[in-house]
């Protein structure tokens, strides 16, 4: 079927768009039971969401859906009848479509030959007079528009985003799937994506069902919900008659929580970090930091917010030593800085980087080992700086593993064999077992459950208290509002933005992000 | 006409040297360039080069046609770079390290079955002069054109059209920069990385019949002086672009050029420097592309050397 010689869109009652009924789905991956029984139902011209916690087999699900898996029970209903779905490719001749959580457009080609290689019928050689003329006709039907001439790899997150949507919506797909589509974008344009897509479904041109964990989105845009849990559907309905606490009750279940971390009432302390004037390049050397100008004190949690991409990871590799600094001056408590091993225990630095399994530890390296990144050099676990006691190290991991709860079969597992959450909380073990003047954090949250999300925020919240000084960089603008005390937007490289957390707001935090 | 002025003489020289030695480069560098877009990387087109100008005399000594000798080179090429395709897509295996392995097996076997074919002679590709209207023997001299010439330059203009105007060109670019995004649409990312090399490996052997056929002409051992290495890092040079894989090749043709230029104009010192030419400007290259953050971005993004 040729898109371009397709009607324009119905005018008002008739509706292009899909409904979708999934019926006792399930999936076994050997001895885990990654789908139960699923049965959600998606009606024409629906913005559903599909809520859950990493691991609740959201993914599972739409991946059944799409063909990536084949479901072991349960079938598949696209408008009432069984829908046989092999592979993607029989999703996309049904006119299922998804946006996935990393992009799919290959960079180097521009937006039109993206859209265009992307369609089934693909001539063998492209008119491109005519083509082009087709791309302008369907952009006008669109609600938005991307530049379609400059090669994918220089747009914007957000445009990326939306060539997404719009190449779906290109190969008429009827029935979106979107895999936790605004985690790139600022806060507005998450809003503007959304608030499209739910003007497409309220006009019934497609339907959506949109995997997320972010309950603003769902409240704000979606009709219905299906709240997944360790695989089963625990609940769900209409948004309206559902509240927040409903929703988050289904999502966690009976796991205790620990409390929201308490802010101890302090006045910040002498500047403890101060960063002057930073200038660091990417991988392939363009400018990541640009004048990075920063001072963190004493007894307060600083978080930059930022879209990813703006040259947060490069800031927490200079600090960690992990890049080198091009130009500025790092000075901590009155010092310069040199990010070495001498310094770091010298002026307590302590860090948490992103993807610690990678940035953090030696992923073959057993916990034990891990946990003595810090100290094994020192006495006890060391006798004149080289030779060590396994003895001290192997007490100490235990004491530690027991302290900060790290679920391992043993101290001598290998930590690759640890769970994201238990990962992070032995790293977190290491980096807060001794005194901490300064803590560097970096997405420390990301990708783990409620329980650990909380016990992890309540860490940091705890050395904030003690008076060290923490700089928190995160994607994740709530976990921001709630840890810190001031709160730095970061876009191409420098901060553009400082404010207190209580005398700002969402709408002006999201501004200074997308660089105004 | 002031023919005899050195500089004129230098110059007609150096152009005459371009025009006569660049083809070999011209053929290997279109060949990996077409393997690199796809995202992999054959480092093994020096041996498939010294195997297609084996292939090439042979043909031409025995069917008494030269053609037929640069299809048969071709042919050479292409099952070496099918094999290489081939090894490639087993799991954990390495493009560079294979591609290492088949320049060694794709020499070894050319002087293998090569021995024979040291001391008879083939019938040869002809040339024609673009420069026979001027009447100047020396202008005709230095325009000597040699065909494969000719079909190189236009393989790449074909290849710098489809990669933008069709839907297979699309394909290979796409494959080369995000195999995911291949294999979400539905292509097989082996098949097409295997006809890529395939095909670039048929041009490098094709590159070879011009070693054996045309210039020097005759087939030896020391044929190749690792042009078919050199034209790896041409293609880096050229930025992944056909049209100035085209040109690079005519720059490294022409630098082959300077040492025998000068010496025939009576510059002798230095002559072995000059000689050395195309191997500083490869060196050169590579060292300015490594900081080059244009470089950068044009390369493929699938490319193991760039992971």
């Amino acid at each position: 079927m040729n898109v371009l010689t397709m009607p324009s869109p119905p005018a008002g009652d008739a509706v292009r768009a899909y409904s979708l009924k999934t019926i006792g789905v399930s999936k076994i991956f050997g001895p885990l039971t990654a789908l139960d029984d699923v049965s959600i139902s998606v009606e024409a011209g629906e913005f559903h969401a599909l809520l859950g916690e990493n691991g609740a087999g959201k993914s599972t699900l739409v991946k059944c859906i799409m063909g990536f898996y084949s479901a072991d029970r349960g079938k598949v209903l696209l408008n009432g009848a069984e829908a046989k779905i092999a592979n993607p490719r029989d999703a996309r001749a049904n006119g299922i479509g998804m946006v996935y959580q990393h992009f799919t457009l290959v960079p180097s080609l521009t937006g039109a030959e993206n859209l265009v290689i992307s369609r089934a019928d693909a001539p063998s050689i492209f008119d491109w007079k005519k083509e082009k003329a087709g791309l302008e006709a369907f952009l006008n039907r669109m609600p938005f528009r991307v530049p379609l001439d400059v090669p994918v790899s220089a747009l914007a997150a957000g445009e990326k985003q939306k060539l997404e949507i719009l190449k779906l919506l290109y190969l008429d797909q009827r029935l979106l799937i979107l895999d936790e589509p605004t985690s790139v974008l600022t806060p507005g344009e998450a809003d503007e994506m959304l608030g499209l897509l739910r003007g497409m479904t309220q006009r019934k041109e497609v339907s959506v069902i949109m995997i997320t964990h972010k309950f603003r989105e769902v409240t704000a845009f979606a009709d219905s919900v299906s709240v997944l849990r360790r695989g089963r559907k625990v609940g769900g309905g209409k948004v309206s008659e559902l509240s927040v606490e409903d929703m988050a009750r289904m999502m966690i279940g009976d796991t205790p929580i620990r409390d929201r971390a308490i802010r101890a009432d302090r006045a910040p302390g002498d500047v403890v970090l101060d960063l002057s004037a930073l200038y660091a390049d990417d991988d392939e050397g363009l400018p990541a930091l640009d004048q990075f100008n920063l001072k963190v004190h004493a007894g307060e949690i600083v978080g930059i917010a930022g879209v990813s991409g703006n040259g947060q990871s490069e800031l927490v590799e200079v600090l960690s030593g992990q890049r080198p600094l091009k130009d500025g001056r790092i000075v901590v408590k009155d010092e310069i800085f040199e990010p070495n091993r001498k310094s770091y225990a010298k002026l307590k630095i302590f860090g948490l980087p992103e993807e610690p399994l990678k940035n953090a530890t030696v992923p073959r390296m057993t916990v034990a080992e891990n946990m003595a990144f810090r100290t094994f050099d020192q006495p006890p676990s060391a006798w004149l700086g080289w030779w060590l006691s396994v003895g001290p190290m192997r007490t100490k991991a235990r004491a530690l593993i027991k302290q900060y709860r790290v679920k391992t079969s043993s101290p001598e597992s290998a930590i690759a064999d640890l769970s994201g959450g238990n990962v992070q909380r032995a790293v977190l073990a290491r980096e807060l077992s001794g005194e901490v003047d300064l803590l560097i954090v970096a997405n420390p949250c990301f990708g783990l459950d409620f329980a650990s999300v909380a016990e992890i925020r309540a860490q940091i919240m705890e050395q904030r208290n003690r008076g060290a000084a923490v700089l928190l960089v995160s994607e994740d603008l709530d976990e921001i509002l709630d840890l810190a005390d001031r709160v730095a937007v970061m876009s191409a490289g420098t901060i553009n933005y400082v404010s207190p957390v209580g005398s700002t707001n969402r709408a002006e935090i999201g501004k200074h992000m997308a660089g105004h | 006409m002031s023919g005899d002025s050195p500089f004129i003489i230098v110059l007609l020289a150096i152009v005459g040297g371009a025009l006569r030695v660049s083809t070999p480069f011209m053929f290997v560098a279109l060949g990996e360039c077409l393997t690199e877009k796809s995202g992999r990387v054959n480092l093994g087109l020096e041996g498939t080069l010294v195997l297609g100008a084996m292939c090439a005399y042979a043909i031409s000594f025995h069917s008494g046609s030269p053609w037929l000798g640069v299809l048969a080179a071709g042919c050479a090429g292409s099952l070496l770079g099918a094999i290489h395709g081939y090894v490639c897509k087993l799991p954990r295996v390495n493009d560079i390290a294979i591609g290492i392995a088949m320049m060694l097996f794709g020499t070894g076997l050319a002087f293998f079955f090569g021995k024979a074919y040291i001391q008879p002679s083939a019938p040869r590709l002809e040339s024609f002069s673009l420069g026979a209207w001027t009447g100047n023997q020396q202008i005709e001299t230095a325009l000597q054109i040699n065909p494969l010439l000719l079909v190189g330059v236009v393989v790449a203009i074909a290849m710098s059209w489809a990669f933008a105007n069709t839907k297979w060109g699309l394909i290979v670019r796409m494959t080369g920069d995000s195999a995911p995004a291949a294999r979400a649409m539905g292509v097989s990312v082996d098949m097409v990385r295997f006809l890529s090399t395939t095909a670039g490996g048929f041009l490098a052997g094709v590159g070879g019949a011009f070693l054996s056929l045309f210039y020097p002409g005759s087939w030896n051992q020391g044929l190749s002086s690792g042009q078919g290495l050199m034209a790896v890092a041409l293609v880096i040079f050229a930025r992944w672009d056909p049209i100035r894989c085209a040109f690079a090749a005519l720059l490294f043709g022409a630098t082959g050029a300077i040492g025998p230029a000068l010496q025939s104009v009576g510059i002798t010192q230095g002559y072995y420097f000059f000689n050395a030419a195309p191997y500083i400007l490869t060196l050169l290259v590579m060292i300015a592309s490594a900081g080059s953050k244009q470089a950068a971005r044009n390369v493929p993004g699938e490319l193991s050397i760039t992971k």
